[in-house]
């Protein structure tokens, strides 16, 4: 009898960490042994019951998750048309998504014995996220951002700082997310016996992708239930900002084989598509970077292009490789939202509904402004409202010109 | 197959001597200058010589290296440029070695296959390429391999006997062992350790042992030649190069000899070291 091998998105990567031919391990050689380590401390991490039930229990009592699945009321009447719903990932401890991952890097830092934490940082939640679960375990952290970032994010700076982490500024380059990581990368294979990388988004070599990834995926696994509890049913639509991708990665996940459900991924077009923007799908082509294979924005001869946007955390000339893959086989629809369209959708938030999101997911709200009035009244729209809002009032009312 | 990186270490080998391996960045400050310096380079002492080819994103470089890279992109350095630069060395010089060093997006962008023929047509002998490690080897090792280029793979303190064959399998012209884990110009390792680690290689390789990383003068450069069967030395030269630029970050009249001179003491010191006989 043959078995008919099931038609899934969900199988990746492969075991050399590829998604088609996104991923990979491009690393240098002194750092390889011990991403082959952290790949089989993964592995026994993930089959082992007693690291899943101390994980679970923090992320109810330290996290406070599950985060909830709220129903959008006065935007939905706004728009007239799906019904939107915002998965609260701002309500986490720490103020947005990227503390699950960070949870679960931790716990696996600490089974691998490493007492020094490193981590890049765009916006700062990451590296917020970092500095918290360091000072909750007695961990060493070094946070890397780039000078720009630091100067336009300066609450999260002071957070890091409170929580007892060391900040460097990162001057070289543009200044911003992936000068970050080259330096958070520098630092590694320097200190690389006694340190753990902890990557924030669904980047870098294998197995990161994939790590992060399954730790986001608590994201999507809730509101499968959530949706369920409130309607009886799968949504019909998911929308996501991308930056590197991993707030969107864990909402989709889970719905990748539910081919019933429309994905939009939101990447950020910054001063518009023709000029400076951080859209690697929309303006990248596939390349090598940071560890993996992707869509970058690049230049004719390979040399990586600096990437606009006003939101810190999607300011990164890159895109998850499994993104990539996404796009490429037409299950994922990428589109993508300017700074002034940003703006927009962060006041409309704000003011209909009391949430005040962070610039990041207000480049997902500009789409559903577009797409929301398309669908029909029953149409169940699930928005990532990955983050909070607070850090970036400040670079908002600079941009409106005091008019905030 | 007998590759000029061959002959030459069985012409060091012979004449019972290391060899002084050189690391410039193509393009830097500017083009005109940086052939000037490469084709002055054989003459001056070097054996066998590296040029960078310039990335934005260097990520296992430290700031002069980072810096280097950075000027030659300004100065509007390319890939093209670079195969070309190797080319018109070609015309006066048919015995050093070139091996190209650098990160693989720019040849992955440029098409590997036609970098490979343009490469090997303009005189290029070997390949480093930082992050493919040996699990990325379909990529471009396989390929050069096959175009009857060396590919040449760092080994680091990182790469322990379990490892080593993986890192060696597709390796040839010579190791380049790698004696820190760190970026390049940082600080150097002290001479016992070096030693240890090249006996380590050579247990199970008969390919030459290059060693780099933190050699700054002639005096390292003496000692690292007591053991390794090569010292590179990059990151001092780069350094000799950036301070003899001007204000503007432009080239002067001094900026040929700044390098070709500490290339020279260099050699001195390698020439200089006893070698303890060869296996």
């Amino acid at each position: 009898m043959t078995i008919q091998q099931p038609n899934t998105f969900r199988s990746g990567p492969d075991e050399s960490g590829h998604f088609g031919i996104y991923g990979g391990r491009f690393v240098a050689e002194t750092l390889m042994p011990l991403i082959l380590d952290l790949e089989k401390a993964y592995a026994e991490a993930k089959k082992d019951p007693a690291f899943r039930k101390e994980m679970d229990g923090y992320l109810k009592n330290y996290i406070g998750r599950p985060s909830p699945l709220y129903f959008a009321e006065r935007l939905t009447q706004h728009l007239g048309g799906a019904k939107i719903y915002f998965k609260r990932e701002d309500l986490n401890h720490t103020g947005a998504h990227k503390v699950n991952n960070v949870l679960g890097q931790i716990m696996l830092a600490r089974r691998m014995g490493k007492k020094r934490i490193i981590a890049e940082t765009g916006a700062g939640m990451h590296g917020v996220a970092t500095a918290t679960l360091c000072a909750k375990f007695g961990l060493e952290c070094i946070v890397y951002m780039g000078a720009v970032d630091v100067a336009r994010q300066e609450p999260n700076v002071l957070r890091m700082r409170a929580l007892g982490a060391t900040v460097r500024p990162v001057t070289s380059g543009a200044r911003t997310l992936k000068d970050a990581m080259n330096e958070a990368l520098r630092d590694w294979v320097t200190n690389v016996e006694s340190t753990f990388y902890c990557i924030g988004t669904v980047a870098g070599p294998h197995p990161y992708p994939m790590m992060v990834r399954d730790f986001q995926s608590i994201i999507g696994e809730e509101t499968r239930v959530q949706m369920h509890e409130a309607e009886g049913r799968l949504p019909d639509s998911l929308i996501a900002c991308i930056g590197g991708g991993s707030n969107a990665m864990g909402l989709f996940h889970p719905f990748l084989d539910d081919t019933s459900v429309e994905i939009y991924g939101v990447e950020a077009a910054g001063h518009g598509l023709a000029k400076l923007h951080a859209a690697s799908i929309a303006g990248g082509r596939p390349g090598v970077l940071h560890g993996n294979r992707t869509y970058l924005l690049m230049d004719a001869d390979g040399q990586i292009a600096e990437a606009h946007s006003i939101s810190a955390g999607l300011d990164y000339p890159g895109i998850g490789p499994e993104h990539a893959w996404l796009n490429d086989i037409g299950r994922v629809t990428f589109l993508s939202a300017t700074d002034d369209e940003a703006l927009a959708a962060f006041q409309l938030v704000s003011r209909l509904e009391g949430i005040i999101p962070a610039l990041e997911p207000a480049h997902a709200v500009a789409r559903v402004m577009e797409i929301a009035p398309t669908k029909p009244k029953d149409h169940l729209m699930v928005v990532n409202m990955s983050g909070r809002g607070d850090k970036d009032l400040a670079s908002v009312a600079e941009h409106l010109g005091g008019k905030l | 197959m007998t590759t000029r990186i061959d002959k030459r270490f069985s012409a060091l080998k012979a004449e019972g001597r290391a060899g002084l391996v050189t690391f410039l960045m193509a393009g830097d400050p500017d083009h005109a200058t940086s052939l000037a310096i490469i084709s002055a380079l054989p003459k001056a002492g070097a054996d066998l010589i590296e040029i960078g080819m310039p990335f934005t994103d260097p990520m296992a470089d430290g700031p002069a290296i980072q810096a280097a890279g950075l000027r030659a992109l300004q100065g509007g350095e390319t890939l093209t440029k670079t195969i070309d630069l190797v080319r018109i060395f070609r015309k006066t010089d048919t015995d050093t070695p070139i091996v190209l060093m650098g990160y693989y997006n720019p040849i992955y962008i440029y098409g590997v296959d036609r970098f490979l023929t343009d490469a090997k047509a303009a005189g290029v002998d070997g390949l480093i390429v930082v992050d493919l490690p040996p699990e990325e080897d379909a990529e471009l090792c396989l390929p050069a391999l096959k175009a009857g280029m060396n590919f040449i793979r760092l080994a680091t303190p990182t790469t322990d006997d379990k490892r080593l064959p993986a890192v060696l399998a597709n390796t040839s012209g010579f190791v380049y062992y790698v004696s820190i884990t760190g970026i390049t110009g940082a600080a150097a390792p002290d001479a016992a350790r070096v030693a240890q680690a090249v006996a380590r290689i050579k247990r199970h390789t008969p390919l030459p042992v290059a060693v780099g990383f933190g050699v700054r003068d002639a005096a390292r450069a003496r000692a690292v030649a007591q053991d390794a069967d090569a010292v590179v030395v990059g990151s001092a030269l780069v350094d000799a190069l950036a301070q003899s630029l001007d204000k503007n970050g432009k080239a002067t009249k001094t900026t040929v000899s700044a390098v070709t001179d500490l290339v020279a003491s260099l050699a001195e010191g390698v020439r200089s070291a006893g070698r303890v006989a060869a296996e």
